[in-house]
């Protein structure tokens, strides 16, 4: 009898300790892939900031070439207004928004005052190391992703998570061209 | 796997341990020998020596292994901002702390880590590597060296370099006593007898052989980290060209002027080429280059 007492103390305290376990790890990993977005938009936020000098600087030097310059200030307002909780969209606005700066940074070919432009290269370094920057983040952040994901959707995790409604996360799309040639460089 | 990596590199960095304390033991008692006639004395101060050598090491290792091979630290982002940023990036990728960063004054390309743990490393590039790669061939280097730190490869590897530090030190004081002050060991020869004479010879072979034996061990430790951090670099950068182009680049360059000799293995390729040493590959700190290429290729 004492036996059996002890064995049914052993199931409910093991049984316990996975409970709580489980549910801490998947709160960590949930918060894992909160941090990764942070770093995504921190880095969002630096271009945003960024595009108004490079714009400035591009126009003393590029005079005929409004249309480039006034897509990336469309680009970035539109970045600049997008609602906090939408990642997706955000993302996708974001790879936009490098698309058409690959095209200011392809003018500094044609004008190699602008190229020697002491701000321009400057800018340039800190528009190169946001744009990785968020392409690394992306990364961290799917990788977070998954192993959230796995841990709520395996068994027995599923049954916690279902209980707790953790949700899954949606993966951040990574535009076709960079999974050929993954990072962007401007040089 | 990865994780499983790290766990048996922590493992074999107590093996390593032991093994080059043995051997610096051993040598101590060679040492006793020869010129104390007493086996006991030798092993107390080798033990003594090492202990306080592995000491100062630990605590500032950084800084040590920094300034045997002449570099110089990099505090913000104004001096190499493309250095300082690829940094940040691979650090923020391996989820370690950003390393301090050095430069080392030296037109080979090259670049190696150091430190205790991921909250006590450092990475350094020459301005060779900074003159000849492109951003991406930089960013795979920079992602190897910090696979090195996130794998506790740098611990490894910090300990053996002090270690066979101590040894090489060791051997030295030896030599010179041979050289200069052997005669007290030399009068007591002929009163001894002829079984001191194996004792004589086994320690001098012991005191030649001791350095040899640490650092093929060191090299062969080394060997086997670069092909992981390798793979583990490409996993971060998800860009195995690279890291390809970069070990091209800097396999087609003339040896370092500024490397210290015992920090050899730290480096991402062999600092001096190969061409200090015989065409033996027990002693190689790297493996071939083609064969990193040709695993980088096929991932």
């Amino acid at each position: 009898m004492l036996w059996f007492i002890i064995i049914i103390i052993l199931l409910v305290v093991g049984a316990v300790g996975f409970y709580i376990s489980t549910y801490n790890n998947m709160v960590k990993s949930r918060n894992w892939t909160d941090e990764a977005w942070s770093q995504i938009d921190v880095q969002l936020k630096r271009r945003n900031d960024l595009i108004p000098n490079l714009v400035s600087t591009v126009k003393g030097y590029a005079k005929h070439e409004q249309d480039t310059l006034e897509k990336v200030i469309k680009m970035r307002n539109q970045l600049v207004e997008m609602p906090a909780d939408n990642r997706q969209a955000t993302m996708a606005a974001s790879n936009q928004l490098t698309d058409s700066l690959k095209s200011v940074f392809a003018l500094s070919e044609s004008y190699p005052d602008l190229k020697a432009d002491a701000e321009f290269t400057k800018l340039m370094e800190e528009l190169t190391n946001t744009e990785n920057k968020i392409a690394y983040a992306r990364q961290l952040f799917n990788s977070s992703a998954t192993r959230y994901n796995n841990q709520i959707q395996t068994f027995p995790g599923n049954i916690l998570a279902g209980a707790h409604n953790f949700q899954k996360t949606a993966y951040l799309e990574t535009p076709v061209e960079e999974k050929a040639a993954p990072k962007v460089s401007f040089e | 796997m990865l994780f499983e990596q790290i766990q048996q590199n922590k493992r074999k960095t107590v093996y390593v341990m032991i093994g080059f304390f043995a051997l610096v033991l051993a040598i101590g008692a060679a040492l006793g020998y020869l010129f104390m006639r007493n086996l006991i004395s030798g092993v107390v101060v080798a033990a003594i020596l090492a202990a306080v050598y592995m000491a100062m090491m630990i605590g500032n290792s950084t800084n040590v292994v920094m300034q045997m091979n002449h570099a110089t630290e990099v505090h913000d982002a104004s001096e190499y901002p493309d250095l300082w940023h690829i940094v940040e990036d691979m650090a923020m990728v391996a989820q370690v702390p950003i390393p301090r960063v050095f430069i080392v004054d030296d037109p080979s390309p090259n670049a190696f880590a150091t430190g205790n743990d991921p909250q006590h490393a450092a990475v350094a590039v020459t301005t060779g590597i900074m003159a000849r790669l492109n951003r991406e061939e930089l960013e795979g280097v920079i992602a190897h060296e910090v696979s090195h730190i996130r794998n506790y490869d740098i611990r490894l590897q910090t300990i053996a370099l002090a270690l066979s530090a101590v040894i090489s030190m060791l051997v030295n004081i030896g030599s010179n006593m041979l050289w200069w002050g052997g005669g007290r060991s030399r009068d007591n020869d002929r009163e001894e007898g002829a079984s001191n004479i194996i004792g004589l010879v086994f320690s001098i072979l012991l005191l030649i052989l001791g350095p040899l034996a640490a650092s093929i061990a060191q090299m062969a430790l080394s060997r086997n980290r670069e092909y992981l951090a390798d793979a583990s670099g490409v996993e971060l950068t998800r860009n195995p060209q690279g890291l390809i182009n970069a070990l091209l680049k800097i396999s087609d360059s003339e040896p370092m002027q500024a490397a210290d000799p015992s920090s050899a293995a730290l480096y991402i390729s062999d600092p001096f080429k190969g061409l200090s040493r015989s065409g033996a590959h027990l002693f190689d700190s790297h493996p071939p280059i083609e064969e990193r290429v040709a695993k980088l290729r096929a991932m």
